[in-house]
C-alpha cells in the first residue's frame, strides 16, 4: 500500500511539473507583436547569443518608448539554446505552439537554425535566422530569411584579396566547431576560382589551449604565402598569438568570427597586421561621411556601446539589429502582423540599410547581401583599419 | 487479471498506464505534447541505464555515445540509402549491440572512477568521429532527417501519434525491465552490486552479467536515438557530448538509483525543468544548479527511494505497521 | 625537424602542466575524502575570472590574484561544508553534488562576471624565446617553473609537516586517523581549500595565453581528470605524469598525426592504458573486501 502511495506521489510529481509548464501562453493576448527568439546565449557561442539578445532587448525597449509599431507594443519572448540544436527544436516549437509568437529571430549558430528550418516552415511562421551557413538560404526555403553574410562570402572575399596580393599558396587552420568547420569546407570549394591552392589544412578543438603544434606543421609546409583561420571565440586569438610567438613572416588573415574588438584585446600586439573581411560596423567611424552606411553603423554603434561599454560593439550584435528592423519594417509597410503578409513583405526588402551592408531581398534571394558589404580590414595600432 | 494489478509491480505499472492515458485531456497544445514525448524518450533510456548504474552498480559517462550511434545509423542509411525507418533502426541497435559487447569486457573490469573514465573516454571518441566524419554526419552542423517513422504502412507524423506511440513503447519497457529485475538474472543483477566476489562464490557468472547489462542498455539507447531522430527530424554530434551522457546520469540517480519508477520520475523533472527555470534568465543556470545539489544533499538515494523511506517511516511511527 | 620536435614538446608540456595542477587537484580532494569532484575545473575558471575582475576594479595584479586564490578556496571550502557531510551518499551521488555544483559556479560567474572572454597580460612579456630552434613563451615557462614548485611544495607538506602527515593518514584509514586524534573535518576541510587553491593557480597562469570565460573550466576539468585518472587516482606523482602525458599526446598527436584526433587518441591511449592496468599508472592495486 505504502509502496503503491509512494510511486502515486512520484507521478503526481511529474504531473504537478507538467502543469507548472502547461500555463497556456504567459503572455496574454493584449494585443501586443510577440517577437520569438532562440540564442546561444550561453554555451561555446555565448559571444554571438549574448550582444543578440542585448541589441534585441535594447531596441524593442526604445521602439516600444516611441510608441511601438503600427501602434502596438512589441514584446519579446527569448530562451537560451546554449547552441545546442535539439534546444532549439524544443524551444521553437515552444515559441510556436505556446507562446504564439508573429515572427522569430534567432539561431545564433547554423546547426540551431538548420535544425528548426523544417518547424517554422510547417507552422509557417517568418523567420530570420542570425547564424553563417550557407546552406540556410541555399536553396531559399519560402519561411526562412538570414541577416549574415555567408561563410562561402567571407571565403571569396579574403581570397579576392590574396589574388590581388599576388598569394596562391596558403594554409589553413580552421576551428572544428560548426563556424569553422563550415568555413573550412566553403574555403575549399572556393579556392580553386581565385586560384589559391591550400597545402596545409589544420583544425583544432574549440576549447584548445595551445595550437603551436598545428602552426608549426604549417610553418613546415613548403611555399606557403599566407595563413587563414576560420573560427570564433577565443581560439582565433590563441591561434594568432602562436602565429607571432612561432615568428611567421606572411600574412595572416582571419574570417569574420572575429569581428569584435575582443578579438584584438585577447590577441594584444599579436593581431597587429592582421587581416579580415567583416562588415562596415566595426569601422563605422572611420567611414568616409559620403558613405551611406555610416549613418545607421555610427548610430548602433553609438546606442550599443553607451550602454555596455566602450568597445563593446559586435557585428554579431549587428546581425540582431538588421533582423529586427527589417521584420518592423516589413510590418510597417503592410500595417500588419500576420505571418503571410509579413513574409511576403520582408521578401520585398529593398534598399534597406543594415549594419552588415545594403539589403535587397526577392523570392530567389533570402539574405539580400552582396560580397561589396563586406571591407576587407586590417589592425593597425590596437585598432580596425579599412584596407581598400 | 486481477492478482497482476494488485501486485505492488502491477499496481505501479497501472498508474502509469492511467497517467499516460489522462495526460493529454491537460494538454492544450503541441508544446505540451513535445514535453511529454521528449519525456518519454529519455524515460526509456534512464530506465536502461538504472539496470546498469542502480542494479548492477556499473557506471556509465558514454551512453550518449551509444544513443547518437543509432541515431546516425537511422539518419544515414534511411537518408543516403532509403532503407526503411525500422529496418534502419533495427541495423543500428545489431550494430550498436556488437560494438558494446566488444568494449563490454574489458571496459567492465574496471571500477568505480577508473570505468567512470573508461566509458566518458569512449564517448568522447564517438562524438568526437561524429563531429569530424562530416562527408557522412554532416559535420558539426549535423544533419536532417527527413523520413517519417513508421511500419508497414502506419507513420507517426502529429506529435498525437508520437505521444502514444511513446507512451505505448514506455510501458512495455517499464513492465519487461520490472519482470527482468525479479527474475534470476535481476537477483544476480543485484548480486554483482553487492559484491562482485562474494556473487562468483556462489555461482553467479559476473562478468556474462555485467556484460548483459551493458549491451541491453546500450541498445535501448540506440533504439530511442533512432526513434528521436525521426521525431526531432534533426541530429548533430551533441547528441553524443559528455554533457548529454551526464544528463542521463543524472536522471538516473536524482529519479532514484535501483528504482525503475524513479528512472521515470528523474526523466520526467530533468525534462521539465529547464523548461520551467527560463523564467529565470540569468540565474537559470544557477537556480538549476543549486536544485540538483539540494535534492541529492536531503534525499541522497533519490527521490522516489527517499520518499519512499520517509512514507514508511511516518506510517511506522503511528501505526507500529512493519514495512514490506 | 630537432626545432619542430622541441616545439611539439614546449606544446604539451604547457599543457599537460595545466592538465597536471587540475589532476592534483582531483588527487587532493579524492585522497581526504573519496570524493571525485567534478567541480575541480571550475576552480580554475573562478581563478582566472576573479583575476580579470579583480584588476579591471583597479587593484594590482599581485593583489588581484591573492583576492582570487581566496574567493576560489572560499569556493571549495563552502562546497566541502554542502557536498561532504551528505549522510548514506553514494559515490554517484556525490559526484552528482559537485556537478550541481559545477553547473551552480558557472551560472554564477555567468551571473555576476559576464559571458565574455578576457586575458591577462603576460607576467614577463611576449616576446619568445629561441630554444634550439623552437620559439617559447616566457609565460610558458612561468606555468611549467610554478608548476614544479607547487609539486616540490606538495611533496614537503606531505611529507615533512605533521598536518601534511595527518591528511596522509586520513587518507589511508579515516576512522584510524580519527582515533589517533586527527582532526579529519579541518584535514577535509583544508584539502578542498588547497586543491581550490591550486586550481585557482592554474587558471591565473594560463589566462595570458589562452584568455578565460565562464565555461573555461569544463574541458580543463575533463582533462584533469584524465590525468589523474591516468596516472592513478590519489597519487601525487600519478597525477603529474598522466597530466603530462595527456598534453604531449595531443601535441605530438597534433603534429604529426592528425590534429582533427588528436583528442581522441589521447583517450584512446587513456583506455589502453587502462586496459592493462586497470588502476592507471601509478594506482594503488585495490582487493575487494567482502
Amino acid at each position: 500500500m505504502r509502496r503503491r502511495l509512494m510511486r502515486a506521489l512520484g507521478m503526481i510529481a511529474l504531473a504537478l511539473g507538467m502543469v507548472i509548464v502547461g500555463r497556456g501562453p504567459l503572455y496574454a493576448a493584449d494585443g501586443s507583436i510577440r517577437i520569438g527568439s532562440f540564442l546561444a546565449v550561453t554555451g561555446p557561442a555565448s559571444f554571438l547569443g549574448d550582444p543578440e539578445l542585448k541589441t534585441l532587448q535594447m531596441y524593442i525597449e526604445l521602439i516600444n518608448t516611441d510608441g511601438g509599431v503600427n501602434g502596438r507594443q512589441l514584446e519579446l519572448i527569448h530562451y537560451d539554446s546554449q547552441a545546442n540544436p535539439k534546444n532549439a527544436v524544443g524551444f521553437v516549437k515552444r515559441l510556436i505552439d505556446q507562446d504564439e509568437v508573429d515572427i522569430i529571430i534567432g539561431g545564433s549558430a547554423s546547426g540551431e537554425t538548420l535544425a528548426v528550418m523544417p518547424l517554422v516552415d510547417k507552422a509557417e511562421v517568418p523567420f530570420i535566422s542570425l547564424a553563417g551557413s550557407i546552406k540556410i538560404i541555399d536553396p531559399v526555403q519560402k519561411w526562412v530569411f538570414k541577416t549574415p553574410h555567408t561563410d562561402r562570402m567571407a571565403c571569396q572575399k579574403i581570397f579576392e584579396h590574396m589574388q590581388g596580393e599576388g598569394i596562391q599558396r596558403i594554409g589553413m587552420i580552421s576551428g572544428t566547431g560548426g563556424f569553422g568547420k563550415s568555413m573550412q569546407g566553403q574555403c575549399q570549394e572556393v579556392a580553386g576560382d581565385y586560384g589559391i591552392e591550400i597545402l596545409a589544412d589544420e583544425t583544432y578543438g574549440p576549447k584548445d589551449t595551445d595550437m603551436t603544434a598545428q602552426l608549426t606543421k604549417i610553418k613546415g609546409t613548403e611555399g606557403i604565402q599566407a595563413v587563414l583561420n576560420p573560427g570564433f571565440g577565443q581560439g582565433p586569438a590563441i591561434v594568432t598569438k602562436n602565429f607571432r610567438q612561432l615568428g611567421f613572416e606572411v600574412p595572416m588573415y582571419q574570417s569574420h568570427g572575429v569581428a569584435s574588438k575582443k578579438y584584438i584585446e585577447l590577441a594584444g600586439e599579436a593581431a597587429e597586421g592582421v587581416r579580415l573581411p567583416a562588415a562596415a560596423l566595426l569601422v563605422a567611424d572611420k567611414l568616409p561621411d559620403t558613405d551611406r552606411q555610416k549613418p545607421v553603423v555610427v548610430a548602433y554603434k553609438q546606442a550599443f556601446e553607451d550602454r555596455h561599454g566602450a568597445g563593446s560593439v559586435s557585428t554579431f550584435g549587428g546581425h540582431a539589429y538588421d533582423a529586427l528592423f527589417m521584420a518592423v519594417e516589413a510590418m510597417q509597410r503592410c500595417q500588419c502582423s500576420d505571418a503571410a503578409g509579413v513574409r511576403d513583405e520582408l521578401e520585398k526588402t529593398a534598399g534597406f540599410m543594415g549594419t552588415a551592408g545594403e539589403v535587397t531581398m526577392s523570392p530567389e534571394d533570402h539574405l539580400g547581401l552582396g560580397l561589396s558589404a563586406f571591407r576587407m580590414l586590417e589592425v593597425k595600432g590596437g585598432d580596425w583599419a579599412l584596407l581598400d | 487479471m486481477l492478482k497482476v494489478l494488485a501486485s505492488p509491480r502491477g499496481g505501479g505499472l497501472l498508474v502509469l498506464i492511467v497517467l499516460i492515458a489522462l495526460l493529454p485531456l491537460g494538454f492544450q497544445n503541441n508544446f505540451h505534447y513535445d514535453v511529454a514525448i521528449r519525456v518519454g524518450f529519455n524515460a526509456i533510456v534512464v530506465v536502461g541505464l538504472n539496470l546498469l548504474i542502480g542494479y548492477a552498480g556499473q557506471i556509465s559517462l558514454g551512453h550518449a555515445g551509444f544513443l547518437a550511434l543509432g541515431a546516425y545509423a537511422s539518419a544515414i542509411l534511411t537518408g543516403s540509402h532509403d532503407w526503411p525507418p525500422v529496418l534502419a533502426m533495427l541495423t543500428g541497435a545489431v550494430g550498436v549491440g556488437l560494438l558494446a559487447f566488444v568494449v563490454a569486457r574489458p571496459v567492465l573490469r574496471l571500477k568505480g572512477h577508473y570505468l567512470a573514465m573508461a566509458t566518458l573516454g569512449m564517448g568522447m571518441i564517438i562524438a568526437i568521429v561524429l563531429n569530424t566524419e562530416s562527408q557522412l554526419t554532416g559535420g558539426p552542423d549535423g544533419m536532417s532527417v527527413w523520413v517519417s517513422f513508421g511500419v508497414a504502412g502506419l507513420e507517426a507524423n502529429t506529435p498525437r501519434q508520437w505521444y502514444w506511440l511513446v507512451g505505448a513503447l514506455l510501458v512495455v519497457w517499464v513492465w519487461l525491465a520490472l519482470n527482468l529485475i525479479d527474475s534470476p538474472f535481476g537477483r544476480a543483477l543485484k548480486a554483482v552490486h553487492g559484491s562482485e566476489v562474494a556473487a562468483e562464490v556462489v555461482g553467479v557468472d559476473t562478468t556474462s552479467v555485467k556484460v548483459t547489462v551493458f549491451v541491453v542498455s546500450a541498445v535501448v539507447a540506440s533504439l530511442v536515438g533512432s526513434l528521436s531522430a525521426h521525431y526531432i527530424s534533426f541530429i548533430s554530434p551533441q547528441e553524443a557530448s559528455f554533457f548529454h551522457s551526464i544528463e542521463l546520469v543524472i536522471m538516473a540517480v536524482l529519479g532514484g538509483m535501483a528504482s525503475i519508477y524513479g528512472s521515470l520520475v528523474g526523466a520526467a523533472i530533468l525534462t521539465v525543468l529547464p523548461q520551467v527555470l527560463t523564467a529565470f534568465e540569468d540565474f537559470e543556470h544557477l537556480v538549476f544548479g543549486l536544485v540538483m545539489m539540494a535534492v541529492m544533499i536531503f534525499m541522497p538515494k533519490g527521490i522516489v527511494p527517499s520518499l519512499g523511506l520517509w512514507l514508511a517511516g511516518r506510517a511506522r511511527r503511528p501505526g507500529g505497521e512493519a514495512a514490506p | 625537424m630537432l626545432a619542430e620536435l622541441v616545439q611539439f614538446l614546449f606544446a604539451g608540456l604547457t599543457a599537460g602542466a595545466i592538465y597536471a595542477l587540475v589532476g592534483l587537484g582531483f588527487g587532493l580532494i579524492y585522497n581526504a575524502s573519496h570524493v571525485i569532484n567534478f567541480a575541480q575545473g571550475e576552480f580554475v575558471m573562478l581563478g582566472g575570472m576573479t583575476t580579470v575582475f579583480a584588476a579591471a576594479a583597479g587593484l594590482p595584479l599581485a593583489a588581484a590574484v591573492a583576492v582570487a586564490i581566496l574567493v576560489t578556496v572560499a569556493a571549495g571550502l563552502a562546497l566541502e561544508m554542502v557536498a561532504v557531510p551528505t549522510r548514506n551518499a553514494s559515490v554517484v551521488t556525490l559526484i552528482i553534488i559537485t556537478i550541481g555544483a559545477s553547473i551552480s559556479y558557472r551560472g554564477a560567474a555567468q551571473a555576476f562576471f559576464d559571458k565574455q572572454f578576457h586575458t591577462l597580460p603576460s607576467f614577463s612579456g611576449e616576446d619568445p624565446i629561441d630554444f634550439l630552434g623552437a620559439a617559447i613563451l616566457p609565460q610558458t615557462l612561468w606555468v611549467l617553473g610554478i608548476t614544479v614548485l607547487i609539486v616540490i611544495a606538495l611533496q614537503l607538506f606531505f611529507h615533512r609537516t605533521l598536518l601534511g602527515k595527518a591528511v596522509l593518514a586520513t587518507s589511508h584509514n579515516r576512522l584510524a586517523a580519527r582515533l589517533v586524534g586527527i582532526n579529519v573535518q579541518l584535514v577535509l576541510l583544508l584539502s578542498f581549500g588547497l586543491s581550490a587553491a591550486l586550481g585557482a593557480i592554474a587558471g591565473v597562469l594560463i589566462t595570458p595565453i589562452t584568455s578565460t570565460n565562464f565555461e573555461v573550466g569544463i574541458m580543463l576539468g575533463l582533462k584533469g581528470f584524465c590525468a589523474a585518472i591516468l596516472g592513478g587516482l590519489g597519487s601525487g606523482v600519478g597525477a603529474v605524469v598522466g597530466g603530462l602525458l595527456v598534453g604531449l599526446i595531443e601535441a605530438f598527436g597534433a603534429g604529426y598525426i592528425s590534429s582533427e584526433y588528436k583528442d581522441a587518441m589521447a583517450f584512446g591511449i587513456i583506455l589502453l592504458v587502462l586496459f592493462f592496468m586497470p588502476s592507471g599508472l601509478f594506482g594503488k592495486r585495490t582487493t575487494e573486501r567482502v
